[in-house]
């Protein structure tokens, strides 16, 4: 399956979620699919949406989804070290791995021999839904009801969908977010 | 007044009350008066970096953020503070144990010690020196507004002689 369609299957079944999406072509992709006053796109800072999730998660009570990417996660591992550690039952990490860092001209990550869901695993997450079969419809309903943190671990091609840029400043982002959460 | 005690009313008067943490020596007592408060959320993280990523969150969850940490992980730390807290415009409080300065037994703390002003010069993060707890504690108090307006972190350098 490609991103895109990945993203544009989880983000239909968002209904409150906050969402905190990465850097580079997943944001630009989610924003070209759906856009919402829910959604923080991030521009740079590469490494941190599973961070940012979880700040925000412990912050208030509203559900988080992070849409992190396979190389974007190998670069902050530690923190599902301390997702696990601090247990917000309202966060849920959704790693769409494409095995290689898609924005920047697709080189190899090491997620082409680590199993990023036997990671979660052996760090402590009891909730993981591991989608590997492009077939196979990405259907989230159990998955935002049971309680967090959960690692949601999505297979995907390698590839970017020629999607525009994001029209919007960053701080307009920030704003539009922060308005939206009160 | 304490050291350590200084910092910590400073914190409690500017409303901090989300704070994110990697410990130096010199930190241990303000960790655990953090730790301690019912009112303040406190994070042990991994690294500096994965610590500014959750304040950012938590900022815009409706927090006032601080971290505490050693200037040796402003080094960790310098895109996401571009790339994310300057780009966004976000505030926060950084209170770091500057090692490497007068007084430091340990060679290997110098390097960075001497480096880190002209880091945080480059970044365009204001930093304050206070001498006395009573400064700290003053400049603390009113540290958050400050960086609200500013749309940037502020940062409190606590040399090995404030101590």
């Amino acid at each position: 399956m490609k991103r895109i369609n990945a993203l544009k299957l989880i983000a239909a079944q968002f209904e409150d979620e906050l969402v905190i999406c990465n850097i580079g072509f997943p944001s630009r992709e989610l924003y070209a699919v759906k856009d919402s006053v829910n959604h923080f796109y991030m521009l740079g800072s590469m490494g941190m949406a599973s961070s940012i999730g979880l700040g925000l998660a412990l912050a208030q009570k509203r559900k988080v989804v992070a849409l992190d990417g396979d190389g974007s996660l190998l670069m902050n591992l530690g923190s599902l070290v301390t997702i696990y550690n601090q247990k917000p039952e309202n966060f849920i990490l959704v790693v769409l791995d494409n095995e290689c860092y898609g924005s920047t001209g697709s080189q190899c990550t090491y997620a082409t021999t680590v199993d990023l869901s036997r990671l979660a695993a052996a760090v402590g997450f009891k909730n993981i839904f591991k989608f590997t079969d492009p077939e196979k419809k990405l259907d989230l309903k159990t998955v935002l009801e049971v309680e967090g943190p959960v690692f949601i671990h999505v297979k995907v091609e390698a590839g970017n969908a020629d999607v525009p840029v994001i029209d919007m400043e960053p701080e307009e982002i920030k704003e539009r977010f922060m308005v939206g959460l009160k | 007044m304490d050291s350590s005690e200084a910092v910590y009313k400073g914190l409690k008067k500017a409303g901090v009350n989300f704070v994110v943490s990697l410990p130096c020596v010199n930190l241990g007592k303000i960790m655990e008066m953090v730790d301690c408060d019912p009112d303040i959320i406190h994070i042990p993280v991994t690294r500096e970096e994965e610590g500014f990523g959750i304040c950012a969150g938590a900022y815009m969850g409706g927090k006032k953020t601080a971290i505490l940490m050693q200037n040796s992980g402003l080094g960790n730390s310098v895109n996401v503070l571009a790339s994310l807290y300057k780009l966004y415009q976000l505030p926060l409080l950084m209170v770091m144990s500057h090692r490497g300065t007068k007084g430091e037994f340990m060679s290997a703390q110098i390097p960075m010690g001497e480096a880190t002003p002209g880091v945080l010069d480059a970044l365009e993060i204001a930093y304050f020196l206070p001498k006395t707890p009573e400064d700290a504690c003053k400049i603390l108090s009113g540290a958050w507004l400050l960086s609200e307006m500013g749309g940037s972190p502020v940062a409190m350098l606590l040399e090995i002689e404030y101590w």
